[in-house]
């Protein structure tokens, strides 16, 4: 008896040790995964050291810290003296970020309070699958518009001789953001639990006071993400502003001035540059300087979300 | 006097009705008990009372709830309604913002805006729900982030702050300890002057601590309303009562 119980214990221990497919398919998995999970930061760390090695050449040599952030003349091809400022080009990007978002928060967030808390049944789906679509148009896209239509429409409007401007690229840009910000907008407000609403509501709470004493606030730090990620846009998109723009180095007086956008100027000038070169380099600088602009939102947007968390 | 009356109440979901043949009146002043199995259609009653059912397309009310002498089915301002009606859930909902704002919430949403006066109502309902002392200390923290207990605690004390006319408890007691359950009830047995109570509840034992009259649910019909005490001494119209109440189902 004692004897077969001690063999029963013995073939079980050596169960334990034995390594079946299911365990090795569990380890390859897990690697296969932790591989995915730390790609993205060699990507970025990559992406990081990449541009800064290009415009490192010119941080060390012509860069000057004074002139580089405080001029707003960049003028990279002067036969006399070049110069390389970026005041106005990091106006031109601010002025028409700034705008597009005096735009698109308004209009996605309404879009999302209305689709998530108000439409219903075959509207809400309708609703959702225009606004992903709207949010798929490329970019391209977007500037053909905004040269082919939007600049007819402002200078016969407003009586001025140029529509690529300021406020032709914020709308342009601020169309461009709604949709993605209505979707995350939209994901932020789903993820407050129905409980919420129907306790506030049983309490006799209107759909506007359940809204705005209790959903907005328990969505805040999505709906945070979502206008940061719209910032993040606008910081960083590069076609459609420089269609739309009109793509001429200014600081804007009014939204009726044209301006040139930091990225823009990436995309139109690279090309024309040699490698290696003052200005090639000086371009790469700007990708630095936007890296970094990236990098402090998000990491703003993180610091926020954490205090909002605490309290 | 009639606190809420009830005639030929009926209450379906699409094609499938899951309550239906609900006669009783409820006297002001009353806690009147609702008992019976899971499914029995005791949170729905509920629903229909303040009208809940709006949240549900699919559910259908018929018959005739009054409230005062009003029919709730054909009130037009639900949110006046509702808010005369106190209710609490099975599971705590502690809405995401800090304990005292969870309070100060229904008088709020009724225009209070006196911050002397909200703080009266906020320390009045919390002393009354068992839990001031446990959170007199940290009335700015979340309401969310409290223990299941406390959060059921603050949802009675967030009905309270109604200053409701009517009090309907689903099941309250059930992530609360016991020893704040007999806190909880004795907090009842004090309310019945001031106002109206309707407690559904599983523990049987419960409903005879508290009820003045109780109703026994059972597959979706209303089978017995009755003193309590008779409910338990056998004094009952319908074997079936008093199977449910000796635990021999259910």
């Amino acid at each position: 008896m004692s004897e077969k119980m001690a063999q029963t214990a013995a073939g079980a221990g050596s169960d334990f040790d034995r390594l079946t497919l299911d365990w090795y398919i569990d380890k390859l998995v897990q690697a296969l995964v932790f591989i995915g999970g730390i790609s993205a930061i060699v990507f970025i760390i990559g992406i990081f050291v990449f541009i800064s090695r290009e415009g490192f050449g010119f941080l060390l040599g012509e860069f000057n810290f004074k002139e580089f952030f405080f001029s707003p003349n960049w003028r990279p091809t002067s036969e006399t003296k070049e110069t390389f400022g970026i005041l106005a080009l990091v106006a031109g990007t601010a002025s028409v970020t700034g705008l597009a978002m005096l735009i698109a928060i308004p209009f996605s967030l309404g879009a999302a309070i209305f689709i998530a808390e108000f439409a219903s049944g075959k509207t809400r789906e309708f609703l959702k699958i225009t606004v992903e679509l709207l949010a798929a148009i490329p970019s391209v896209v977007w500037g053909f518009i905004g040269l082919a239509i939007m600049n007819p429409i402002i200078i016969e409007t407003f009586d001025v001789p140029v529509g690529l401007n300021v406020l032709n690229a914020g709308v342009i840009l601020g169309l461009m953001a709604a949709p993605i910000m209505t979707s995350i907008a939209e994901d932020a407000l789903n993820a407050v639990p129905d409980p919420y609403r129907e306790a506030a509501e049983a309490m006799g709470a209107t759909r506007w006071q359940v809204i705005y004493k209790v959903v907005l606030p328990a969505a805040k730090n999505g709906l945070l993400g979502a206008v940061l990620l719209g910032v993040g846009r606008g910081f960083g998109e590069t076609m459609a502003v420089l269609m739309a723009t009109g793509h001429s180095i200014n600081i804007p007086t009014s939204v009726f001035d044209s301006v040139r956008a930091l990225t823009a100027t990436i995309a139109a000038e690279l090309g024309e540059t040699a490698a290696g070169s003052p200005h090639y380099q000086a371009l790469f600088t700007i990708g630095i300087f936007l890296f970094v602009i990236t990098f402090i939102i998000n990491l703003a947007a993180d610091l926020v979300v954490r205090g909002v968390k605490k309290g | 006097m009639v606190k809420l009356g009830v005639k030929d109440l009926a209450i379906s979901y699409g094609n499938e009705t899951i309550l239906e043949g609900v006669n009783f009146d409820i006297q002001e002043h009353e806690i009147f008990g609702i008992i019976g199995p899971a499914n029995a259609g005791k949170t729905s009653f509920l629903k229909a009372v303040n009208r809940m059912d709006l949240f549900n397309t699919d559910m259908q009310v018929d018959g005739d709830i009054t409230f005062n002498g009003v029919n709730v089915q054909k009130v037009r301002n639900v949110y006046g309604l509702r808010r005369r009606i106190g209710v609490v859930f099975p599971l705590p909902v502690g809405l995401p913002l800090s304990i005292y704002d969870n309070v100060a919430l229904a008088p709020r949403l009724a225009g209070q805006k006196d911050r002397a006066e909200l703080d009266v109502i906020v320390e009045r309902c919390l002393t009354r729900a068992a839990l001031w002392d446990e959170v007199k200390d940290r009335l700015n923290s979340l309401g969310s982030m409290l223990s299941g207990g406390q959060q059921q605690r603050l949802t009675i004390a967030r009905a309270l702050s109604q200053d409701p006319e009517l009090l309907m408890l689903d099941e309250f007691s059930i992530a609360v300890d016991p020893v704040t359950t007999m806190r909880i009830e004795d907090v009842l047995k004090e309310l019945r002057d001031e106002l109206t109570i309707i407690l559904v509840t599983n523990l049987v034992q419960q409903a005879r601590r508290l009820a003045d009259r109780t109703a026994f649910f059972l597959g979706g019909r209303c089978v017995e309303v009755g003193v309590t005490e008779d409910l338990f001494t056998g004094e009952v119209k319908d074997t079936r009562t008093r199977d449910y109440v000796d635990g021999r189902f259910g």
